[in-house]
Parts: C-alpha cells; structure tokens; sequence
C-alpha cells in the first residue's frame, strides 16, 4: 500500500481507489467501504452511488477536467487528481481550480508518480494530501512543504500575492 | 536596477538550499536520473557533449559591474575563462561541474543572480528590447513590467511542468529588437484613445522546427490586468497543449490547431473564472517597481559637440565605429553604445573573463555602472555621456572590443552549433567565422549595409535563421553537413519568416554563396534600400537564379 501524507502529517488511508474497469456491481458486494472512483463511473452510475452507504469520491486523470464532474462539490468527501508521470503538469491547473474557482473545500489528494519534490507546488496549488510513490521515504517528504518560505504569487494557500503584502 | 529585498534573497537561498539537497541526492544515487533531469533544467544546468551547460538569467538583458565582475570570477574559477552571451539575453558556461553548481548558484546569489528557469518546460527569462528605457522613440520603460512579469513567473507552482518551454518578451520601443513576435508570448505596450496605457498581446509566435509568427489574443489589455491576461492564457496552454510529442508542444500548435478565435474564447473563459481581486496589478506595485529604473543624474547638456565632432574628423577608425555602433539617446548629450562581441575568429557571442572585468570597469567609469546583454549577443552601455565616447572607443580598441560591425553582415547571430552542442545536426560556429573572413573589409560591409545573417546547427533554431534576413541551417544529409539557405526574415515589427533559396549547400561553398547574394542585392538595390526592402520588392527569384547558377 501506498504511503500517504494528509494535512502534513503521515496518515492512513480510509480511502479504497477503483480499477477503470471495475462495474457498479462492486457497490452491492461491498458494503460500507469508502471508494474513490474514476470520473466515468461517477457519471455513469449515478443510481447505485445515491444508494451506496460508504463514502464516494472521484479520481480524475490528468485529461480530465474539474467542469466534468457535474454536479454539486459541496457533497463530494475527497476528489483524487492523478499525475501519471510526474512531468505531466495538467493537475496542478485542475487542483487550483477546483480550490480557487469552485470553492471545492473537502480532500484534495495527489495520485500516482507523487515525488517528494513536487510536493511544494503541489500544495500550493491546494493538494491537502499525497498518496507517494511506493518507493518514496515518508519521512523526507514531509520536510519539502518547508522547501520555500515563501512565494511571489498568489496560491491557494496564500491568496494574497508577494506585491500586496510587501 | 532592480534591487532584491528580503523576500528575494530568502526565496533565492531556499532556492539553492533545495537544488544543494537534490544534486546530493542524485550524485549519491537516491535521485534517479529522469526524476533529476527536470529540477536539474529549472536550475539553468543541461548536460552537453563535452560538459555541463549552466546557463544564468540575466532578468531582460540588465547587468551592474558587480555582476560583470562575479561572472568573470565564476569563468576564471568555475570554467575555461570564459562565457558565451545567449540569443535570450542570457549567459552561459560551458565547462562547469556539476558537482560545483551549487557552489556557483551561491556565488550568483552574492550579486542577486541565478540560473532559475533558464531552461526546463517553464516560463523562461523574460526579454525585451535593449535600448528599454534610453531609446528615442519609446512608450514607455518596458523593464518595470518585465521585472513584474519576473516576479510572477518565477517559481509559479502552477506553471513548473508545463507541455514545453514557455518565452515572453516585452516591447515598448519603436524599432523592436526583442524579435517580439516569434515568442510564445509578445506584449506590446499601448495607449488606448484615452491614453491610458495598456498592452496588446499576441500568443502562439515561435521558430524551432514550425515557425510561426504570434497572433493577436488581446487588442488592448489594461496594465493593471497584465497577471491576469498571463495567467488566463498560460492556463489554458498547461491544461490543452499537447504532451503525446514534444515537437508538437509549443503554445503555437495548440493555437494553430484550436484557430485564435476559439483560443481566444477559452482564454477568456478561464479570465472570468479567476478570483481576479487579488491578481490585479495596483498603482502601488507600478510605483515600487518603477523606483527601480528612475533615470541615473545625467548631466544636463550645454549643446557643445565640438569635441566629439573634432574627433569624428580627425580618426577614420573612431568615425566608422561611431556610426555603426553608436545610437542616439532620449536624452541630449548621452549616446547608446553597442559593443559588438562579433570579432573574427571569435564565436559569436564569446566573451573572456578579462573582457568581462574590462567591460565591468568601463560600465563604471562611463555608464553609471550598467550594462546590457542584448538579444543579438552583444553588449550595450545605455548611457555614455558624448563627450566620453572617444575615450570609451579607445579603451574598447585597446581590449579588442572596437568592431565596428554592429547590424552588418558580419555581426552574426549563431548558436553554439555541433562543437559545443549535443542536439546540433552540423557546426555553426566556423560558418560564421567563414563568412566573416569573406568579408573582412568594414568599410564593404558598411556599403553593404543593414543585413542580418543568422545561423542554427539544428532545427532547433537557437540561432532564430527563420529570421534572419539571410538564414542558414545546418542540417544531416547522410552523416555529412550541409547548410540550407532562407531569405527574407526579419525579427522586427514588419516581422516575417525566411524562404528556402533551394538545394542545401556544402559547408566551403557558404562564403560565396553568401557573396552572391549580396552581389545581387548591390545590383538591384534601389536608392537607399536595405537589403530586406530590395528582397521584399524584387522576391526570391533573382536571387535562386544567381545563386545555382552552373559555371561556364
């Protein structure tokens, strides 16, 4: 199992991600489980999930964008944005906007090639938490949300830009 | 200049503290290569045919002596003695290790400079015309907005991983000299009927493999929404721009392939999307920004040019480099001096450490200790005052920094081509030097006239030949080196994209095929024309003609 930070503190995951390929049948089987599914199932079985008694959230793939989701955030737990290579940067636009232009406000977690350098930017653009690559030492990935003291821009952890405050 | 304050210099120490960590952890082996590669580029470090390549950002092309003098201390104890001026206003070692970078970083941190960004798919150094500031015909000084852009750019969390790397320059004068148009973005700066001053920005210009000129996104953008335009356009690029091939990454092909309207339209969508409050520029930030490059204390002129005018009669030589290398400056009295780093036999763009001391105590003594790297891989001193240029002239001469070539023909633009480079087809380098041989003589090259000639090894077009009024390619043609030959390109405002003369030629037929066509040029040339004006009324034709022609 992957290692997961959350709220940079290092923290076990409640949080089951589903295959693509995985049908709504899995929802009867399995009750009471909380599952991230991918954006397809959320859009295809919308009648099983209102049924489901575990929590659902949604994993998006780095083509997929924020607006696709469809419906109301407010009641979606967690919402996983995937980096299938960590040099694809797609994400880090998604992440931003779901914090800043959706007002999203539940887990914002980064999936697949999550390396502890990336971890910076990453929760500046309002990842909350990090599911790491397997071979990634938790320990040390929890130092890189200190890499900078600050920075110019406007974020989603500090709105306000560096031209504003200084 | 702009100077750093505490939130600069801390985030440039934790910057080097960060890249001090990952280079301990690849050479120790817990970083792996690829994972590597991307940190090691967005600190300016690229790994060469013979050496690293640190390439170090000269934040649009301005440079005080202290930093001069830190960049011949890094050439004469980090490198071979010297450095290499880039086509981004930028400067370059070639010879460092890789284990020293971050030694060097720090150094560069001693005089607020660095390598950030200067390479890697992000938002590079932003550029702009070298005369911003003291030209003649300006709208105003491009630097304060090229210093916001700066800011915003770097480090920009959302924007490190983009499909490719990411130029913007900025234009305010009226002759443009920072090949605006053939970047990712261009911004013009503009007065609306009202006056107020605003930007026109186009996106989507770019050579490498698929030139293309920009095309205009906004009309007029007020200043105060600079950021916000920025953000809203490079959004949309990092979410559509392709990542299946990297040929193909370029913000041009995305707008190629969406059509500006539509490009436009989601350009705009993201703009209404964004929490806009916090991102809008204030007067605040104008004015703190604009404190930085307030005018030096000129002194005020009392009309006497008898002294330069003496001068300029009795010395031939003095005369010559004053008209070619000399531009007139907003305020009277002062003068642009060029100094042209195209010496024969030298690589373009070349430069020693003792030159660059050389040219640190002259930015001193004759130009309120400034000066800048332009885009042409020369050297500016932006305000000389008249009665100082013969004594500057003389101490240039004495150092072997007097060519007086600037914008002829042999005041080459070239990339470090196949000697240096690992992606390079061919050399540029010696094709350059061969040309110049060919035309040693200045006072030819001065009847000659405004001609530019630009040279690539590869299509990667490091050295911009798609604008160059002569261009010149080197290209593979089954392991041996060819160079194919544009004409008509132009980086200026009337900006435009060279055309194929036809068959690529061998390296030793270059000098004459490039003789043919300036021979052509003095044949048809009309009045005054410049060598593009003649291109652009008579075409290519004439040329093609001369060129291939079979001997008798």
């Amino acid at each position: 199992m992957s290692k997961l930070i959350k709220d940079r503190v290092l923290a076990t995951d409640n949080w089951t991600l589903l295959k693509e390929s995985t049908g709504p049948e899995v929802l009867e089987v399995v009750q009471g489980k909380n599952f991230i599914v991918p954006l397809t199932f959320w859009l295809e079985n919308t009648a099983e999930i209102a049924l489901y008694e575990g929590a659902i959230g949604i994993w998006l793939d780095s083509d997929e964008t924020p607006k696709m989701i469809n419906s109301d955030l407010s009641q979606i737990p967690i919402i996983a944005l995937n980096f299938p290579v960590f040099t694809d940067g797609r994400s880090y636009s998604s992440a931003r906007q779901l914090r800043t232009d959706f007002s999203y406000r539940g887990e914002l977690r980064a999936v697949g090639d999550i390396l502890r350098d990336q971890l910076y930017y990453l929760s500046q653009c309002g990842f909350n938490s990090f599911s790491l690559r397997h071979d990634q030492d938790p320990e040390l990935c929890l130092k890189a949300f200190d890499d900078f003291a600050t920075n110019y821009q406007a974020t989603v952890t500090q709105p306000t830009p560096l031209f504003r405050r200084r | 200049m702009y100077q750093y304050d505490s939130y600069d210099h801390k985030m440039l120490e934790d910057r080097i503290d960060q890249f001090r960590d990952q280079t301990n952890r690849y050479l120790s082996g817990s970083l792996s290569e690829a994972e590597f590669l991307p940190l090691r580029l967005q600190n300016g470090l690229y790994v060469q045919r013979l050496a690293p390549m640190l390439r170090i950002a000269v934040p649009y092309g301005m440079l005080s002596s202290a930093q001069l003098r830190k960049l011949a201390h890094i050439a004469r104890h980090f490198d071979k003695g010297y450095a290499h001026f880039t086509t981004r206003q930028n400067i370059q070692f070639n010879w460092p290790d890789l284990a020293d970078v971050p030694d060097i970083l720090s150094h560069l941190a001693e005089v607020e400079m660095h390598a950030i960004q200067t390479s890697g798919n992000c938002i590079r150094n932003t550029t702009t015309d070298q005369f911003a500031g003291v030209a003649q015909e300006e709208l105003e000084d491009t630097r304060v907005y090229c210093e916001i852009i700066r800011q915003w750019s770097t480090f920009h969390p959302e924007f490190a991983y983009l499909p490719r790397k990411f130029k913007i320059a900025v234009c305010g004068t009226k002759i443009d000299q920072a090949a605006t148009q053939v970047h990712d973005i261009g911004i013009y700066l503009k007065k609306n009927e009202t006056g107020e001053t605003g930007f026109r920005i186009l996106a989507g210009g770019g050579l490498g493999r698929t030139p293309v000129i920009g095309q205009e996104v906004f009309e007029f953008v007020k200043k105060e929404y600079l950021l916000i335009a920025l953000e809203s356009i490079l959004r949309v690029y990092n979410r559509e721009g392709r990542r299946d091939n990297k040929y193909k990454a370029r913000i041009k092909i995305l707008v190629k392939a969406t059509g500006i309207e539509v490009f436009r339209k989601k350009v705009m969508d993201e703009w209404q999307s964004l929490d806009t409050s916090k991102l809008k520029l204030n007067q605040a930030e104008f004015d703190r920004c604009a404190k930085f490059f307030l005018p030096p204390a000129y002194k005020t002129f009392n009309g006497n040019s008898d002294f330069l005018n003496a001068s300029l009669k009795s010395n031939a030589l003095f005369a010559s480099w004053h008209q070619q290398n000399v531009d007139d400056h907003k305020v009277p009295g002062y003068a642009i001096v060029t100094v042209c780093f195209k010496e024969t036999g030298v690589a373009p763009g070349d430069v020693t450490d003792a030159q660059l001391e050389k040219l640190a105590q002259l930015a001193d003594e004759f130009s309120f200790g400034e000066a800048r790297v332009s885009h042409d891989q020369n050297v500016v001193f932006a305000d000389v005052h008249q009665e100082h240029l013969f004594e500057l002239w003389s101490a240039l001469k004495s150092n072997a920094l007097a060519s007086a070539n600037l914008s002829l023909l042999s005041d080459i633009i070239c990339c470090p081509g196949g000697d240096f480079c690992a992606l390079a087809n061919a050399k540029s380098i010696p094709i350059a030097e061969s040309i110049q041989r060919q035309f040693s003589d200045v006072k030819e090259q001065q009847a000659v006239g405004e001609l530019s000639i630009n040279i690539s090894g590869c299509m990667n077009a490091c050295g911009h030949h798609h604008v160059g009024n002569i261009g010149i390619l080197g290209v593979d043609k089954k392991g041996a080196e060819f160079y194919q030959v544009s004409l008509g390109g132009s980086s200026r405002h009337e900006a435009s994209l060279g055309s194929i003369i036809g068959p690529a030629f061998a390296q030793d037929d270059i000098p004459g095929v490039v003789e043919k066509i300036v021979n052509v040029y003095k044949a048809e040339k009309k009045h005054s024309e410049t060598f593009i004006e003649t291109y652009n009324r008579i075409g290519i034709d004439p040329f093609k003609e001369k060129v291939y022609v079979k001997a008798d």
